[in-house]
């Protein structure tokens, strides 16, 4: 019996892990033709069947480059860094619940790697360390490019990580725990889910993680026009395949939590009527997987609206100036987080009002209305008759 | 201001709603999703091929007259012009009975030209007399990979009966290769 349950955990466990690759491999394939489409383009279409095999020709094509280890390097740290890079990008995706559970004869095992009741503080370690990989990367190179990038991604991530934090902390507040699952099972109902409850905390949420991700408009540690390729300028072959490889779980990991702090995880609406449906026509263990299943769709289906949101926004957007991030990071977003959680927790002390933050965000748009009309409008360019 | 669409850069203070960056990263995003559904650009080279217009200047062709006789004459100023020096010929006489094949009493026993050397500039175009050499609007040289295949001679310069060369035919609507160098589509 004891078993049983560890074969499907297994089984859970490694799924978890092969569909991470698997979507983070596919993601290097949706970003190219996303960057097309949103270009005007058609993209990769030449390996395979709409060109489906290409992400294994970049990977094929990474494998036979030369390894190159610059000579002045440090030879251990250099390879270190891409392996904790992407030790690290792996290991968050463990604690994200992606479904209800699996019933099996009397088992209920739950869709997800470990159900650690400190499932947020988990996934904060883990990205605070991700970190490590590029500063040991950029550092080991010996390269003062690299190093630069570095630093650029090791002070971004710390300045972000406060903010993200303090995000996260006004949904700790209404729920009272730190498991993801308890966080998901929380927002049962549609208009229940955190991003409507904390529309500010959302978006503080989702810039902060562009932030973390090192992705466009925060992508500095690796700004070409700057620093050369930042803080992988010195690697090549699958170490530099690691790097991309892992910034693309990176991606995928993020989606996975935004969809689940914010909008209710595995959660649909009528959900429950479902359930009972299915349990009562197909008996309680069919039916239960199958319901269990359709939620894990639908909780896939946010991750890849959220990935294409990645893409969608990288395409728009053009990198931010150093100066202008650390102001939007620490002038801004700190600052509004705080207020999130003052006016959060005022909300809760207020007879379990949990939707107090929408004053932030009217007041916001209210003042920034007047302001735009107070402005003083630009004069039109005149055009000289030529 | 040549183009007319210079703008007066203004240093005015930016408002609130600016500096809060998400109406203007709103309004971008709505600009590149309406560019995801539009129709692409893109020509899917080796099997579409676009009509490359009437001035393209592509595979050389020593042209004949309306009586099917060659109008080189072989007076050599096209190999004078040519700045790459690609063209060669060997000049003959025409003997009793040629009449029909060449049009004057000179014509080129030998016409090359270095596929390798010619930089398709027209030059040998515009240079002769006689209208006898044109570059083509329709059919561009093949890629090739061969020294060999690199001299081009009478045999695949001289106009084919079968195949005359119109400059402004209205059914060209793309300007092929050589057939088994592009790919079948599919």
């Amino acid at each position: 019996m004891e078993l049983t349950i560890l074969v499907i955990k297994s089984l859970v466990i490694l799924a978890v892990f092969g569909i991470t690759l698997l979507i983070a491999t596919y993601s290097t394939y949706a970003e190219r033709k996303v960057a097309a489409f949103l270009q005007d383009r058609i993209g990769p279409n030449r390996a395979g069947p709409f060109g489906l095999l290409q992400p294994i020709a970049d990977a094929g094509k990474m494998f036979f480059k030369e390894d190159f280890i610059p000579a002045q390097a440090n030879k251990w740290l250099f390879i270190l860094g891409p392996c904790l890079a992407m030790l690290t990008a792996l290991m968050s995706s463990a604690v994200i619940p992606f479904g209800d559970s699996i019933r099996y004869a009397s088992f209920d095992v739950p869709v997800q790697g470990i159900d650690v009741n400190v499932g947020v503080l988990y996934v904060f370690g883990v990205v605070s360390l991700g970190v490590y990989g590029v500063m040991i990367g950029g550092w080991a190179s010996n390269n003062k490019f690299s190093l630069l990038g570095a630093i650029r991604a090791a002070s971004q991530n710390i300045s972000y990580e406060v903010a993200l934090g303090l995000s996260i902390i006004a949904i700790l507040m209404m729920t009272g725990s730190l498991s993801l699952r308890h966080i998901v099972n929380e927002q049962n109902g549609f208009l229940q889910w955190n991003v409507f409850t904390q529309p500010l905390g959302f978006v503080i949420f989702l810039t902060c993680a562009f932030a973390e991700c090192n992705r466009t408009p925060f992508d500095l540690p690796e700004c070409e026009t700057e620093l050369v390729g930042g803080y992988h300028t010195e690697y090549s072959s699958m170490k530099l395949g690691f790097y991309l490889f892992a910034e693309y779980i990176n991606m995928f990991t993020s989606s996975a939590i935004i969809s689940t702090l914010y909008f209710g995880g595995f959660q649909y609406p009528f959900m429950h009527q479902v359930h009972d449906a299915l349990v009562n026509s197909l008996g309680s263990t069919v039916g239960h997987n199958i319901a269990t299943g359709i939620g894990t769709a639908v909780l896939f289906g946010k991750i890849f609206f959220f990935i294409f949101f990645f893409m969608w926004v990288r395409w728009t957007i053009p990198r931010f100036r150093f100066d202008q991030l650390m102001n939007l990071g620490w002038k801004t977003l700190i600052p509004l987080s705080i207020l999130n959680v003052v006016l959060t927790g005022a909300g809760l002390l207020f007879d379990k009002f949990k939707y107090a933050t929408w004053l932030i965000v009217i007041v916001m748009i209210v003042l920034a209305a007047t302001n735009a009309i107070k402005a003083p409008r630009r004069k039109p360019v005149a055009v000289p008759q030529v | 201001m040549l183009t007319n669409r210079s703008k007066q850069v203004s240093n005015k203070e930016m408002t609130l709603a600016e500096r809060m960056y998400l109406p203007a990263v709103l309004g971008g995003l709505a600009i590149t999703i309406r560019h995801f559904f539009m129709k692409k650009a893109t020509i899917q080279y080796p099997e579409v091929k676009r009509y490359l217009g009437p001035v393209f200047r592509g595979h050389h062709v020593l042209k004949r007259d309306e009586q099917g006789r060659e109008r080189c004459t072989a007076c050599g100023l096209c190999a004078v012009a040519c700045p790459a020096e690609a063209i060669s010929m060997v000049a003959a006489e025409r003997k009793k009975g040629e009449e029909t094949l060449y049009r004057e009493e000179k014509y080129a026993a030998v016409y090359e030209i270095n596929m390798l050397r010619c930089i398709f500039c027209g030059l040998c175009e515009e240079a002769c007399p006689k209208q006898a050499v044109y570059l083509r609007h329709d059919r561009m040289v093949p890629v090739f990979t061969e020294r060999d295949q690199v001299i081009y001679g009478k045999d695949r310069l001289v106009e084919k009966l079968d195949d005359r060369y119109i400059r402004n035919n209205p059914d060209a609507q793309a300007t092929p290769t050589e057939p088994t160098l592009s790919r079948s589509v599919g």
